[in-house]
């Protein structure tokens, strides 16, 4: 069924802290890498060692820009499904092969079932949904379905592969239904936000704004103070009045 | 957004014949002779028809097509899908009377032309409902397709009147031009609407990062093209929009319409008109999509 269920208690998703992300695409090759050979179909590439590579990626790493001048800010920012409470792909869908289950509200794709028309990646606002190249059905984030219940799995290998492979932790897996798990605390003490809020739909996944940047008033740094010793001690301060009685 | 050539056709030839088909059952041409029904059915089936066979061409799985009738609560596209096989069955009853029986009392055929119009709307309201494309998004999208169709379908009436020798009264004359007319008031006003109206959301909304400053995209997350950006960023057509939209009013509207005042009874150049008419409104359909800007185009530095 296409039509949206009862919003869930529990609401999966992933927090992402643009403070920290250094844009090393780690995460975009790991969910790669798991999401080839896990959840429905390969994802394919066209062309992969051509001029002109194409393939079905969950996740993308865009660089932008932000202020002028000497205040401005390079921030890294990580885009993948957000997991939408009012998912409008979901709705658009006409063969009931995109849903959004009822129990942890992850959004996923019955690829047996899809007829690759495209209209929901046309009715997403964040592009999160992609076309596999070889496969002709959509691929979008499944937020690791089967690797966040998979027991056969060591415990710490039980998150989304992007959180998993993230080196400096810039991506975060919980449940951002609950007031006081981890996610929800990181996001109410990080003024945590909402893509394109106007567009209503009402994302799950939060983002988190880069930390603002040290005073300008503070005192620069002086390389040339911090090599002059302030105290010598011992030999060092017998040496120094030596050499200053050298000349 | 991209235009695929299935889609343009599918929308202008189903539209047209729809447009066709509601003409017909509300009794505008005699079907009495077997010629004249033939000819009229063939062709209206054959536009509805073929629009619909296109639209599953772009599909990556259209064998799977018949799975689209199933979500009619809440897609759109489901909508038109169930519509469109419940005129057609319809269409095909109404036609089998009229061969069989004789001709199906008028207001018996008036539920048909009710879900006639509702199936073009519907088909309007697959890109009208989407709100990640703030041009279509307006209630002008679905009034433009509705009066297309009327107007479309009328000249095609008009057309197999003369080809089939029958005389209509002035009534229906002053109607085809009219309708013409306010077709593409109605498509002006939709391009105006489209030159002047933005989306609400902005880099900064799409970032978050506004309260930094004015956003710029920095690196691009791949070195080629990707899905996105060939469904979503179609860019080639723009520069020429201008000269596209002068020449969709010119071969959809303004030369049929003089053709039509002055020879409304000649076949031949009724059939030139229609077919001028046909190239016009698959511009104006190539415009409607090549035109659209998608908001995800933000996130690749486009402005809306």
């Amino acid at each position: 069924m296409t039509s949206l269920p009862e919003p869930s208690a529990i609401k999966l998703g992933l927090v992402i802290d643009l403070d920290l992300c250094v844009g090393c695409q780690a995460c975009v090759v790991n969910c790669k890498e798991w999401n080839t050979s896990g959840y429905g179909a390969p994802l394919s590439d066209d062309n992969a060692y051509g001029a002109n590579p194409n393939g079905a990626w969950l996740n993308r790493v865009h660089a932008f820009e932000a202020g002028d001048a000497e205040d401005a800010k390079t921030v890294h920012f990580p885009k993948s499904c957000l997991h939408c409470e009012d998912a409008p792909c979901v709705t658009a869908c006409p063969t009931g092969a995109s849903f959004k289950r009822a129990e942890d509200g992850i959004v996923l794709v019955n690829e047996d079932w899809c007829i690759g028309c495209g209209l929901c990646a046309w009715s997403c606002p964040y592009g999160a949904r992609e076309m596999d190249p070889v496969e002709g059905v959509m691929k979008k984030c499944t937020l690791c379905v089967d690797r966040i219940y998979n027991d056969n799995l060591p415990k710490e290998d039980q998150i989304p592969a992007c959180v998993r492979t993230c080196p400096t932790n810039a991506r975060h897996f919980g449940d951002l239904g609950d007031p006081n798990s981890d996610v929800s605390k990181l996001v109410s003490a990080r003024d945590g936000f909402d893509l394109l809020p106007e567009q209503k739909t009402k994302p799950v996944n939060k983002y988190l704004p880069p930390r603002p940047r040290r005073q300008k008033d503070e005192t620069p740094m002086s390389l040339v103070a911090m090599a002059e010793a302030q105290n010598p001690k011992g030999f060092w301060k017998w040496m120094d009045a030596t050499l200053d009685r050298l000349g | 957004m991209h235009p695929a050539w299935s889609i343009i056709f599918f929308t202008s030839a189903s539209g047209l014949g729809l447009g066709l088909a509601a003409w017909v059952v509300l009794g505008l041409i005699d079907l009495g002779n077997v010629i004249n029904f033939f000819i009229v059915s063939v062709f209206t089936f054959g536009l509805i028809g073929t629009g619909l066979l296109s639209s599953t061409l772009h599909l990556g799985h259209p064998e799977r097509a018949w799975r689209a009738l199933s979500q009619w609560r809440s897609s759109w596209l489901s909508r038109e899908g169930v519509l469109a096989v419940l005129v057609l069955s319809l269409l095909a009853a109404w036609f089998g009377w009229n061969y069989l029986i004789g001709s199906v009392p008028f207001l018996l055929g008036l539920p048909l032309v009710f879900l006639i119009a509702v199936t073009v709307y519907a088909t309007s309201m697959i890109y009208a409902s989407l709100k990640t494309v703030a041009c279509w998004h307006h209630p002008l999208t679905p009034t433009c397709y509705l009066l297309f169709s009327v107007s479309g379908g009328l000249l095609a009436s008009m057309w197999l009147l003369a080809v089939a020798g029958q005389s209509f009264n002035s009534e229906i004359y002053h109607l085809t031009y009219c309708l013409l007319i306010l077709t593409w008031v109605a498509k002006v006003l939709w391009w105006k609407n489209l030159d002047k109206k933005s989306s609400e959301s902005t880099l900064e909304s799409a970032t978050g990062l506004g309260s930094f400053g004015k956003v710029r995209p920095l690196m691009p997350p791949h070195t080629s093209e990707n899905y996105l950006q060939t469904e979503m960023g179609f860019v080639v057509a723009r520069r020429h929009a201008l000269k596209l939209r002068v020449m969709s009013i010119l071969a959809g509207g303004l030369i049929p319409l003089l053709v039509f005042i002055s020879f409304p009874s000649s076949s031949v150049l009724l059939g030139l008109a229609l077919v001028l008419h046909f190239v016009g409104v698959f511009i104006e359909r190539w415009l409607f999509f090549a035109e659209a800007k998608h908001v995800v185009s933000l996130y690749y530095g486009e402005a809306q």
